[in-house]
């Protein structure tokens, strides 16, 4: 069940997602290209800002739009009460962004 | 299937084998009948002819036979279809033609289903025009080129036959949704000037089982009968309840 506050919090992490992913590819296909070892990419993005905003947001933004169509998709396929379906987006948004979020600390701080 | 196809199939003259679905809300099967092939035959015919010559305890349900009651529809080969207005020669195949109830419907007996959750959703999505005027005003003057009336004409001609709530797989997966027919109807009201009930209908189509659940699948224009688009529509009400919240022109 998505009312009114759940598409449009869907819709505008999906806003803030798409660019993202495109900076995301772009910045996989340079270090590949490149052939940046570990090191060389952990001394680009330990302490700096920038990188932890832009895969912070990125991991927010993931942890709100894949709540909500995970949501949709159990309530669809297995008719679970709708009683649970706030708890249980809850629940994986908070565990994909505690997930997303441990990540993005290991290669900044 | 290809006009030759159909040709080598359908041969008036000859006869149809066709099943039929009988039961109840307990339960039920398929039927096997025989029924004479005519030239220009529709299903609503063959359905017919069965309770007629062959089963006189078979239950459906009819009214106009020219595809405007809306009453006939039921599901032709496991895909939903007005009856009355669908040549046998446009869906026979190789197997027999096989009739059964409205999908996503419960039954009430044979080919008649329970149209009650259909049309309480309608009103949930307050399909009632609510006027704005007495009988004493004057009559509101709208021209046809008005953008909200061509919105409004757009999918108005909505005979309410369920077709599009059979073949929705998001009202199949989520029985609260609302569904096509009942949004559309929404849809052609608040694009209507007239009708004084936006604001509250906003709420009704935006709320748990509201527009929000629609995944565009389609399958409503696919199968509408009148070749509707009731997602469109759907997207029209997601477009304006969702400028409306932002802008604040409702409280949800």
């Amino acid at each position: 069940m998505i009312g009114l506050r759940l598409y449009l919090a869907q819709r505008i992490s999906a806003l803030v997602m798409a660019p993202l992913v495109i900076g995301h590819i772009a910045v996989m296909i340079y270090a590949v290209q490149n052939g940046l070892s570990a090191v060389e990419i952990l001394s680009r993005t330990q302490g700096s800002l920038w990188w932890g905003g832009f895969y912070g947001l990125f991991v927010a933004a993931v942890a709100v739009h894949a709540a909500i169509g995970v949501r949709a998709i159990i309530y669809e396929t297995f008719g679970t009460h709708v009683r649970w379906l706030d708890p249980l987006t809850w629940t994986i948004g908070l565990g994909l962004f505690l997930l997303g979020g441990r990540a993005v600390a290991a290669v900044v701080l | 299937m290809s006009k030759q196809r159909e040709t080598e199939l359908y041969r008036p003259g000859e006869t149809l084998a066709v099943k039929v679905w009988r039961g109840n809300a307990n339960g039920g099967g398929f039927h096997a009948y025989t029924v004479p092939s005519q030239e220009s035959q529709t299903v609503l015919d063959v359905v017919t002819w069965i309770q007629q010559n062959a089963e006189p305890t078979l239950t459906y349900r009819f009214a106009c036979r020219v595809g405007m009651c809306g009453s006939c529809a039921m599901m032709v080969n496991g895909e939903p279809r007005w009856t009355c207005r669908t040549h046998v020669k446009k869906v026979i195949g190789d197997k027999p033609l096989e009739i059964a109830p409205l999908r996503n419907l419960p039954v009430i007996k044979d080919l008649a289903a329970d149209m009650a959750e259909f049309f309480d959703k309608w009103t949930a999505a307050r399909g009632q025009f609510q006027p704005s005027q007495s009988r004493d005003d004057a009559m509101a003057a709208i021209s046809p080129d008005e953008p909200r009336r061509a919105a409004a004409n757009a999918a108005i001609e909505c005979i309410n036959c369920a077709v599009c709530y059979a073949a929705c797989d998001t009202v199949a997966a989520n029985p609260g949704y609302l569904g096509p027919a009942a949004l559309n109807r929404a849809w052609t009201l608040q694009s209507d000037v007239r009708d004084d009930a936006f604001a509250e209908r906003l709420d009704a189509v935006s709320a748990g089982g509201g527009c929000f659940n629609c995944h565009s699948h389609q399958s409503c224009m696919t199968y509408c009968p009148n070749e509707l688009n009731p997602t469109a529509s759907i997207a029209g009400l997601k477009r304006l309840s969702a400028f409306s919240y932002l802008t604040g022109g409702k409280s949800r």
